[in-house]
C-alpha cells in the first residue's frame, strides 16, 4: 500500500487494550479498534489498507530523498543573514562572522550555522523578476512566473507526482507534501490536482487537526456504515460521473490518515528534552523538527515557515528576533540529519519570496528586493561548501553570477533524479517542462 | 454590556427559533401562514392576459428555442436523455446556484404548499429578488473582474466593489451597462466603487494595462489573451500585437487625488524585448473596427466595443458564465469544446437557424432581451437540461438505491452505463453533471442544515454572527480555490477530515438548543419521522424505503457487524441513543456523504 520505503521505527505504539492513558494512545488503539472492525466486516468499502510488510529502514544514500524547505515568509534581508556587507553604506550594524568555510562571512545572527558552513553550499545571487509577495512566493515556490491560464505545481508538489506514483496508486496512509506551520500560501498541486497540495499543519508539535471522530467507537462505526449506504445510493445510475466517485476515494484515505500508524511524526511529546532544546523554543524550531521526523516515515517533501521577514520598518530588531530562531533550528536539522544517517538523502533548501534592499528606509526597514537574494542548499546529494556568486556591496542591482530560479530548481530536481526538461501535459492541453531552468554547473560537478 | 447583549441576543434566536421550529417540523404541514416568509409573492395570482401572463410566454418562447437546440443535438447524437429530476431535486439546485446553500426545511414547507404548476419558474423569481442572490452572485462577478486578493493596500477597495456588484444584480440592470461601468468608469475607488477594477491592477502606483487588459477578455469576452503577452497563442486566433493594441487602451489611464483618470497625452509603452527595451503602442482592436466609437476616452471607446452587440464573444461569455454559476459547470465544458469558462473559441459567423448551437441561441436571447440577467437565469433554470436528473434512469428504481450494503464494485451489474457511454450525454447535456460545490456553498449549506428556519439577512443578529465566525474558519481549513473557482475538481483529504472531524460540523449537529439535531429529536413523533426530517434537512429529498428501513431500524438497533466491542462495557447492555444523538448521528453521515457536498 502506502510508501514503499517506509521504515518501521521502534516507538510506535502498538495496539493496546488496556492500561493507556495518554490522549495519543487512546486514539490511535480506538481507531486501530475500528480499523480492524471494519476490515472483518468485508461489505464495509470504509475499511482500512493493511499496512505495508516492505516498509523495512533503509539509510544513507539508498534511502528515497525527501525534501525539507525552510520558507522565510515575507521575504528575509540577504544582508542581515548569509550575505552581510559590514562597514559599507549598505550593510547597517550587522555584524559579520567567520565561518568553517575559509573565506566566507555570514551575519553574526547565525553563529550556529557559521560553524556548519561547511556542510552546504550557498547561492548569493538568485535573481528574480517578482517583488510582490503572493508572486513572487509563487514563482519561488514553483519555479515559474504567475501565469493566469495555468496554475504551476509547487516543486514539493512535484516530487511525490514524479516519484510516488505506485504509493499514490495505492492509496495513501500519509500526506506526501507536508505544509508546517502558518504560511499564507502553502504550495499547491496546481495543474496536478488538488490531491498535490501541501496538506496543512498549522502548530507543529501539537498533533494534526481534525484527526479524531467525536463520538466513541461504537457511534462512529455506525456513522461510517451509515456513510457507506448512502454512498452506494448516489453512485446508482451516476457511474459514469468520473469526479463524483472519487469522493469516497477521498474519505477513505481521509480514514486511512486518521488511523494511521506514523501519525506520532507529527508529535514531539516523546522526544528528549535536551532534543528540543537544541531545536529551540519556537514553532519554527518545532517544525523543522517535526519535518525531520515526517521525513523519518517516508513523507516525500515538508516545507518549514518562519515569517514573518516583511521588514519595511524596524529591519534590525525583526531580524535578530527571526534570525535567532533559524540559526538554532536549521543547526539542530541539519546536525539531526546527519546523525540518523539521512543526510545523503534529505535535501534541506532554506529560501524566501526574494530578498530586501540594500539601502535602508527612514523607518529603518528594508524594502522588496528580487534583484539578488540567498538560498542555502544541504544534503540530499548536493555538493557541500560552495559558495555562488554575491550581491554588490555598493548597492547596486546586479550581482555577481546571477542566478535565475528556474535554474535552482532544475538542479534540485536534477539531484532527485528529475529530467527538469520533461513535459507534463497541463489542462489547458499545453505541455509544459516541469521547469524551465537548467541545471547550475556549480552545484551538479 | 456585551456580555447581556449577547445574552438577549441568545433568548431571543431561542424563543423565535423555538417557535418557528414548531410550525415547519411538523410533517406534510399544508401551510406555514404563521411565518413571515410565506408573505411573499409567491403566487402572484397571475390570470391570462396580465403583462405577467405576456412576459411568462416570452419566457417559454425562449426556453423552447433552447430546448429545441439540445433536442437537436441529442437526435443527432443518438443520445436518449436522463429522465426529469424531481421538483425538490431541482429546488436544491437552485437554491445552490442563486444563494449558495441548501433550502431550509421551512423553504422546502412553503415550496411544497405552492401549487406544482409553474412553482419552480415562481420560486426562481423570488429567489431572484432574495438579497442573499446578489451577495452570491456579486463574490462570483467580483473573482471574475478582480480575483480574491485584497491588496493593493489603500487604492483598492475588494468590498466596496463587491457591494456595488450586489447592488446592480439586485436591481438587474442590463448587464452591458454594468461592464462599461466597470472598464471606463472615473473617480475614487470608495466613491465610485466600480474603478476598483482599474485600482486591483496596480503595482508601485500605477494600474497595469496589460493586467486589465488580460482580465476584460477573460471576464467580458470569454477569452485568454494573456498567453499573446508574451507570445502568440497557440491555439486561438491572439497575436501578440493583438494584446498590445487592447492592453494601450487602458494606457492612459492613472491614479491621481482625484482617483482613477484618464490622461488623453498619455502613450502606452510596451515590454517589446526580454532587456526591458519599450515601444509606444496605438490602442487598436484585434477585429471588429466598426464597433469602436470615435469620441469618448480609450477606456469609454474600449468598453463600447466589448459590450456591442455584434460582438458575439460578449453575450457568449455572459451566458457561458451564468450557466456554470447555475450548472457548476460551463456550457463550453461540454462538445464541441472542452473548453474552461474563459476559454472559448472564436465564434463562427452564424450561417442559418438550425445551425445555432445552444450557446449562441442563449448567447442571442441574452441581447435580445435587452442583457437582462435575472431573465438569462430564469431561462436557463426552466430549460430541459436543467431539469434532467443526474443518474440514469435505468439505475435508480426504488428497489435497487440503497438496497444491501454491497455496492462496492457492482456498478455494471447494476445497470448504469460505463463511463465510455456515460460521457456523450454528458457532453451534450443529456444527464446533470455531478460537480463539486464551492466551498462557500458547502458551508453555507452546513450552516442551514443546522437550522430549520431559512438563515439569511432577515436571521437574528447572533445567527448571522456565528455564521461569518464559522464561515471564516472553515474556509481556512477547507481552501479556496480563488479565481479558479468554475474549474473541476475532485475534493482533497483535508476536506474530508474537516467535514469527518472539524469544528463546524460538530458544533452544528450537537445537540443543544440552537441546532437542528435536537429540535428534530423533539417534534419527531417516532423514527420514520426523524429520519425523514433529517434527509429533508441535509439532504433536500426525503429517503428511499431502503433508507428509511435501515436508518430507522437496522441502524439505530443494532451496530454494525464487526462494531469494536468495548471490553469493560460487559454485558451490560447500552442505553438507547436520545433522540436528538441519533439525529446527531444521521445528520453526520448526511452531511458527509458526496450527495451533500456535490451538485447533482
Amino acid at each position: 500500500m502506502n510508501f514503499p520505503h517506509l521504515p518501521r521505527r521502534s516507538h510506535h505504539m502498538p495496539h493496546t487494550t488496556s492500561g493507556c492513558a495518554s490522549v495519543a494512545c487512546s486514539r490511535r488503539s480506538l481507531l486501530g479498534g475500528f480499523a480492524a472492525a471494519s476490515t472483518a466486516a468485508s461489505t464495509v468499502a470504509f475499511s482500512l489498507p493493511p499496512l505495508s510488510a516492505r516498509a523495512a529502514a533503509s539509510r544513507g544514500a539508498e534511502r528515497p530523498r525527501s525534501l525539507i524547505t525552510l520558507w522565510m515568509a515575507g521575504g528575509p534581508s540577504q544582508l542581515e543573514t548569509w550575505d552581510p556587507h559590514p562597514g559599507g553604506l549598505i550593510g547597517g550594524p550587522t555584524k559579520a562572522i567567520a565561518t568553517s568555510v575559509p573565506d566566507l562571512q555570514i551575519a553574526a545572527g547565525l553563529p550556529l550555522m557559521a560553524e556548519r558552513m561547511d556542510r552546504v553550499s550557498l547561492i548569493r545571487s538568485l535573481v528574480s523578476k517578482e517583488g510582490d509577495h503572493e508572486r513572487g512566493t509563487y514563482f519561488v515556490k514553483t519555479g515559474y512566473r504567475p501565469d493566469p491560464t495555468v496554475q504551476h505545481p509547487a516543486i514539493g508538489a512535484v516530487l511525490p507526482y514524479q516519484l510516488d506514483g505506485e504509493a499514490i496508486a495505492a492509496g495513501l496512509q500519509m500526506p506526501l507534501y507536508v505544509s508546517i506551520g502558518n504560511g499564507q500560501w502553502p504550495g499547491r498541486g496546481g495543474y496536478l490536482g488538488e490531491k498535490f497540495d501541501a496538506f496543512r499543519v498549522p502548530s507543529p508539535g501539537r498533533g494534526v487537526d481534525n484527526l479524531r471522530a467525536d463520538v466513541e467507537a461504537t457511534r462512529n462505526a455506525r456513522r461510517l456504515a451509515g456513510l457507506e449506504l448512502l454512498s452506494g445510493t448516489f453512485r446508482q445510475g451516476r457511474e459514469g460521473h468520473p469526479a463524483a466517485t472519487r469522493h469516497t476515494e477521498t474519505v477513505h484515505d481521509a480514514l486511512s490518515l486518521m488511523a494511521s500508524e506514523h501519525l506520532a511524526a507529527f508529535e514531539i511529546e516523546d522526544e528528549p528534552k535536551e532534543v528540543l532544546a537544541r531545536y529551540g523554543d519556537s514553532d519554527f524550531g518545532r517544525g523543522c523538527l517535526v519535518a525531520r521526523r515526517l521525513v523519518e516515515v517516508g513523507v516525500r517533501s515538508v516545507e518549514v515557515t518562519l515569517g514573518n521577514f516583511d521588514s519595511h520598518a524596524a529591519n534590525f530588531s525583526i531580524h535578530d528576533r527571526l534570525v535567532g530562531m533559524l540559526d538554532p533550528a536549521m543547526a539542530a536539522l541539519l546536525d539531526d540529519l546527519r546523525e540518523r544517517d539521512l543526510e545523503a538523502s534529505t535535501m534541506v533548501l532554506c529560501i524566501g519570496e526574494f530578498g530586501r534592499t540594500p539601502w535602508i528606509n527612514p523607518l529603518d526597514g528594508r524594502d522588496h528586493w528580487p534583484s539578488g537574494f540567498s538560498a542555502v542548499l544541504a544534503g540530499g546529494g548536493m555538493p557541500a561548501g560552495r559558495v555562488i556568486g554575491h550581491t554588490d556591496p555598493e548597492g547596486g542591482d546586479k550581482p555577481t553570477d546571477p542566478i535565475p530560479v528556474q535554474d535552482l530548481y532544475a538542479t534540485i530536481l536534477s539531484r532527485f533524479g528529475i529530467d527538469p526538461a520533461v513535459e507534463l501535459m497541463t489542462p489547458v492541453g499545453r505541455p509544459l517542462a516541469i521547469s524551465d531552468g537548467k541545471p547550475i554547473g556549480k552545484l551538479m560537478s | 454590556m456585551a456580555r447581556s447583549t449577547t445574552l438577549t441576543l441568545l433568548l431571543i434566536t431561542l424563543g423565535v427559533g423555538w417557535a418557528v421550529s414548531r410550525s415547519v417540523l411538523p410533517a406534510r404541514q399544508a401551510s406555514v401562514a404563521a411565518t413571515s416568509r410565506s408573505q411573499r409573492p409567491l403566487d402572484g395570482g397571475r390570470e391570462a392576459d396580465s403583462p405577467a401572463a405576456v412576459e411568462t410566454s416570452a419566457l417559454q418562447a425562449a426556453v423552447d428555442r433552447l430546448d429545441a437546440a439540445f433536442a437537436e443535438t441529442w437526435m443527432n447524437e443518438g443520445l436518449e436523455p436522463a429522465t426529469e429530476a424531481d421538483d425538490l431535486t431541482i429546488l436544491r439546485r437552485l437554491s445552490l446556484a442563486l444563494h449558495a446553500t441548501i433550502p431550509s426545511l421551512e423553504e422546502i414547507r412553503q415550496f411544497e404548499a405552492e401549487p406544482a404548476e409553474g412553482r419552480l419558474d415562481r420560486w426562481v423569481q423570488v429567489m431572484l429578488t432574495d438579497r442573499r442572490f446578489a451577495e452570491s452572485f456579486a463574490e462570483r462577478m467580483t473573482r471574475a473582474f478582480v480575483g480574491t486578493q485584497g491588496e493593493p493596500f489603500l487604492v483598492f477597495r475588494r468590498d466596496r466593489f463587491k457591494a456595488w456588484w450586489a447592488d446592480q444584480l439586485a436591481a438587474n440592470r442590463p448587464y452591458d451597462d454594468v461592464v462599461r461601468e466597470v472598464i471606463a468608469s472615473q473617480g475614487l475607488w470608495t466613491g465610485r466603487p466600480a474603478t476598483n477594477f482599474i485600482t486591483h491592477s496596480v503595482t508601485d502606483g500605477t494600474p497595469s494595462p496589460e493586467k486589465l487588459a488580460g482580465r476584460t477578455v477573460r471576464a467580458v469576452l470569454g477569452q485568454r489573451i494573456d498567453c499573446a503577452e508574451c507570445h502568440d497563442h497557440p491555439f486561438a486566433d491572439w497575436k501578440q500585437s493583438d494584446f498590445r493594441g487592447l492592453a494601450a487602451h487602458f494606457g492612459q489611464v492613472r491614479l491621481s487625488p482625484f482617483g482613477v483618470e484618464d490622461d488623453p497625452a498619455r502613450v502606452f509603452l510596451a515590454d517589446i524585448g526580454p532587456r526591458g527595451q519599450k515601444r509606444g503602442v496605438q490602442a487598436e482592436v484585434p477585429f471588429g473596427e466598426a464597433w469602436l466609437p470615435d469620441s469618448g476616452t480609450s477606456r469609454d471607446r474600449l468598453a463600447a466595443w466589448s459590450t456591442d452587440p455584434r460582438n458575439r464573444r460578449f453575450a457568449r461569455a455572459t451566458v457561458n458564465r451564468m450557466w456554470a454559476l447555475l450548472f457548476g459547470r460551463p456550457l463550453s465544458a461540454g462538445a464541441p469544446w472542452y473548453a474552461d469558462v474563459d476559454d472559448l473559441p472564436d465564434p463562427q459567423e452564424p450561417t442559418s437557424d438550425e445551425a445555432r448551437s445552444p450557446l449562441d441561441v442563449l448567447a442571442d436571447e441574452f441581447v435580445a432581451s435587452g442583457y437582462d440577467l435575472h431573465h438569462l437565469l430564469r431561462v436557463i433554470a426552466a430549460s430541459r437540461p436543467f431539469q434532467l436528473s443526474s443518474a440514469v434512469a435505468s439505475a435508480v428504481s426504488e428497489e435497487n438505491a440503497g438496497g444491501s450494503g454491497s455496492v462496492e464494485g457492482t456498478s455494471s451489474a447494476q445497470g448504469g452505463p460505463a463511463e465510455a457511454d456515460f460521457q456523450p450525454l454528458l457532453d451534450h447535456w443529456a444527464v446533470f453533471p455531478v460537480e463539486r460545490l464551492r466551498v462557500d456553498q458547502v458551508v453555507g449549506s452546513m450552516l442551514q442544515a443546522s437550522s430549520v428556519r431559512t438563515i439569511d439577512l432577515n436571521s437574528a443578529l447572533m445567527t448571522r454572527f456565528l455564521r461569518f465566525v464559522r464561515e471564516n474558519d472553515f474556509f481556512r481549513e477547507y481552501g479556496d480555490p480563488g479565481d479558479d473557482e468554475l474549474l473541476a475538481r475532485s475534493g482533497t483529504v483535508p476536506q474530508a477530515l474537516v467535514r469527518m472531524n472539524g469544528k463546524l460540523v460538530r458544533e452544528t449537529t450537537e445537540p443543544n438548543p440552537f441546532n437542528a439535531t435536537s429540535r428534530v429529536g423533539l417534534a419527531s413523533l417516532d423514527d420514520e419521522q426523524l429520519v425523514e426530517h433529517c434527509f429533508l434537512l441535509c439532504l433536500s429529498r426525503r429517503p428511499t424505503p431502503a433508507e428509511q428501513a435501515y436508518f430507522s431500524t437496522a441502524w439505530d438497533e443494532e451496530p454494525p457487524a464487526g462494531a469494536p466491542d468495548d471490553s469493560d462495557a460487559g454485558s451490560e447492555p447500552k442505553p438507547r441513543l436520545s433522540a436528538a444523538q441519533r439525529a446527531q448521528d444521521l445528520c453526520w453521515t448526511l452531511i458527509n456523504a458526496p450527495e451533500f457536498s456535490w451538485n447533482h
